[in-house]
């Protein structure tokens, strides 16, 4: 069976920026309501697990601190990490981006002679867009992660770290199963309804077909081992495991973040991961491999390693806490921009609080100006703090996404001769509080203009460029004060003379 | 023990009422405050929208106002953690420009000093009940930056359960984000919206005649979005109920 080649592989590209792509979603009220049902499902649950825990806090830190250690010494942790996975027969490749990776993938797939290849759910491939570049090398890319497959077959973009179709209900799955299996594989039974049961059922004969026959798999990794070499990859369905064990030939994708110096590390992640992305004590699946074991599992193991802007990222004290990510999605889940939004309106693989403050840092914003898009990620925030307090890794989202914010003022003003609306609002706005008595004025002027135009204390709806018609689409004013409290306290020397 | 009042700019401009309740309020307890006219804006409009560096004058002149004083009152949370979280940090990056000044010192002895009204009336004054009545029904919105940065934890609440006629009622998922989030709600004016308007339900439904909240940023965003679509329901900070004796009120 020969998937169809009509159509590209959707990806990100071309995404507008995040004010634009939001008005977009909040439109959707399928989504809204999808979204909002899933994600208050999954905060409640993540509460009650991680209250379960007393030592949470102590959690949090040491999954702070083992990452901390692992970017000061990275070089050196990857070396030790290239020897150990040598060592035990496997085979590793560095990649400097997207490019280089996906070439080598292609590379290996296609000395293992094969034309397909099956995939364990993955972020890094996302990033580097995988798919698409193995496509373009006519080789089929079949994903088997549930969520993903979803998307795959709704020749859709993932909108969720963890979940990626969080954005379906079950009704438009048992739909796209009815639609879309039959053209790539296995069809979906007769009769398919949306029941949970019959959706996975169809599923797992869907894939059973693509595991038995597949020779060669691409997996990401949750975390590698640098001491041991060992691989891990954490898991719900099995789906993974599947890919991990059947094919001869086994492909890893990995940015160079996700190590843990020691075997002993992985105590701190297996409990904070599972906890804060699924709400369980345990995730049901984890899989460890280190390179290859005679007659048991893949015979060939190649583990390319991915930095795709990830140095950049280091290089700047503040933002690279970002690399301490460990995906689990709590941050997603916690979000009320994301809860209104989805993930696609934030035009990257790493949607939510994290994709705000990840993907401007990966696509180079330390080094120089970066797109329209991009420049309005760390803005897609209201700095309620939500996920900076869920995060099991400590990472401080707000304080990363002011940062930013201060890079693309910056940026901004060097690129442009003529200020900005925006950079002249804030000049004028920072030279009126610069003095009491130039605030003192403008308070005056403004405690005159509301008298002018305001409706009973409101000022209704103003005319007037982007940000003002923002305010006032939705929204009423308060009038500003006839008189201000600066201009009361003089006037009656702090309500001690006069009327109050 | 000297105490200033900081009124932070919007309350200066858009809510006078509001500093004019907490003097009234600290009067009642016995307190006189001073306002120290120098005074303007702590800069978190700038510093949150990217322009970091246009902070450093505000924060040399708040610590310049509010030096000698033993504790800042503020009737705003988001203000009080710009000073006692930021505004180190804004001193940081002067001294990285070269252009410290002993500010990163002053700035260290000034912004603990700087207390949200709620803090400052339970931890310094120690009082939960202020002998205030205000007989209505009352729905307490707690604002992200008093609760998340801060920590201003149950001190609202425990003022507002002390007030003589109140009866206090809970909103669903209290703690999610309004949507005002400074120059966010002009530059996401969609999200800030469809944020606010979810909190508004949660307002309307909780059969409230008056939302209050330690913020008026916040309480701006929802007025605007309640007087919007012709409800009744009132927006009064904290202070004002605090302030009220019941009479008129």
């Amino acid at each position: 069976m020969t998937p169809r080649r009509d159509r590209p592989e959707p990806t990100f590209r071309g995404t507008p920026p995040f004010p634009q792509a939001a008005r977009v979603a909040l439109a959707d009220d399928q989504l809204r309501a999808n979204l909002g049902r899933a994600t208050a499902t999954i905060r409640t649950k993540r509460a009650n697990a991680v209250a379960e825990r007393a030592d949470w806090e102590a959690l949090r830190l040491a999954g702070a601190a083992i990452k901390d250690e692992v970017l000061r010494d990275l070089p050196a942790l990857l070396v030790q990490l290239e020897a150990a996975v040598t060592a035990a027969g496997g085979t590793v490749h560095w990649a400097r981006d997207a490019a280089e990776a996906n070439a080598i993938v292609a590379g290996i797939a296609r000395a293992a002679g094969t034309t397909e290849v099956v995939k364990v759910k993955s972020m890094a491939t996302q990033e580097i867009e995988l798919n698409e570049a193995l496509r373009l090398e006519g080789i089929d890319v079949w994903e088997t992660d549930l969520a993903e497959m979803i998307v795959q077959l709704g020749h859709d973009l993932p909108s969720h770290i963890l979940v990626p179709a969080i954005h379906r209900n079950r009704t438009e799955v048992r739909d796209i199963f009815r639609a879309e299996m039959g053209l790539v594989g296995r069809a979906a039974p007769e009769g398919l309804t949306d029941d949970p049961r019959e959706l996975a059922e169809a599923a797992r004969l869907h894939l059973r077909q693509k595991f038995l026959r597949a020779r060669v798999a691409v997996s990401g990794a949750n975390f590698a081992v640098a001491e041991s070499g060992t691989v891990v990859v954490v898991e719900s369905e099995g789906n993974g495991r599947m890919c991990l064990t059947l094919p001869d030939v086994l492909i890893t994708v990995m940015g160079i973040e996700k190590l843990v110096p020691a075997w002993r590390d992985l105590e701190v992640f297996l409990q904070l991961l599972p906890r804060s992305s699924t709400a369980e004590r345990m995730n049901p699946y984890t899989s460890m491999w280190t390179g290859v074991t005679p007659g048991d599992g893949p015979q060939a193991f190649h583990l390319v390693l991915l930095d795709n802007g990830r140095t950049d990222v280091l290089s700047d004290t503040t933002g690279r806490q970002a690399l301490r990510c460990i995906r689990c999605s709590a941050c997603l889940n916690v979000c009320p921009v994301y809860e209104r939004t989805g993930g696609r309106a934030y035009g990257s693989v790493y949607p939510g609080p994290i994709g705000a403050i990840l993907t401007p840092q990966l696509r180079g914003i330390a080094r120089g100006p970066v797109d329209k898009q991009t420049a309005s990620l760390p803005f897609a925030s209201s700095l309620c703090g939500a996920c900076f307090e869920v995060c099991p890794v400590r990472i401080d989202i707000p304080e990363v996404l002011v940062h930013l914010r201060g890079q693309v003022a910056r940026q901004s003003e060097a690129s442009h001769r003529v200020p900005t609306p925006e950079a002249m609002v804030m000049r004028s706005m920072a030279w009126t509080l610069g003095s009491p008595r130039r605030l003192g004025l403008a308070e005056r002027a403004a405690g005159l203009a509301g008298r002018m135009f305001g409706r009973r204390g409101r000022l209704p709806r103003m005319p007037g460029p982007g940000p003002i018609a923002g305010w006032f689409g939705a929204r009423d004013l308060k009038v500003p004060a006839r008189e201000s409290f600066r201009a009361w306290w003089r006037r009656t020397d702090g309500g001690r003379s006069g009327d109050e | 023990m000297r105490v200033a009042l900081f009124i932070t700019c919007y309350n200066d401009l858009l809510f006078p009422e509001v500093g004019r309740a907490v003097v009234r309020l600290l009067r009642r307890l016995g307190h006189e405050v001073d306002f120290p006219a120098e005074q303007t804006c702590c800069g978190q409009m700038h510093f949150n929208t990217g322009y970091q560096e246009a902070c450093i004058p505000l924060v040399e002149r708040f610590v310049d106002a509010f030096a000698g004083y033993d504790v800042v009152v503020t009737p705003s949370g988001s203000c009080a953690a710009m000073v006692r979280i930021h505004h180190p940090v804004v001193a940081e990056l002067a001294r990285e420009r070269g252009a410290d000044d002993g500010l990163t010192e002053r700035v260290a002895t000034v912004a603990p000093r700087v207390l949200e009204l709620s803090e400052f009336l339970i931890d310094v004054l120690g009082v939960t009940d202020v002998g205030a009545r205000f007989p209505h029904t009352v729905a307490f919105h707690p604002t992200c930056h008093s609760t998340r940065l801060l920590g201003v934890g149950d001190r609202p609440r425990r003022l507002l359960e002390a007030v003589d006629g109140l009866t206090l009622v809970d909103l669903p998922r209290s703690e999610a984000c309004c949507g005002f989030g400074g120059t966010f709600a002009v530059k996401n004016a969609d999200t800030s919206v469809a944020m606010g308007h979810d909190k508004v339900d949660d307002v309307l439904g909780s059969r409230a005649e008056v939302l209050t909240a330690g913020d008026t940023s916040c309480l701006m965003h929802i007025g605007g979005l309640l007087s919007r679509r012709r409800s009744p329901v009132r927006v009064m900070h904290l202070a004002e109920i605090l302030a009220s004796t019941g009479e008129g009120a």
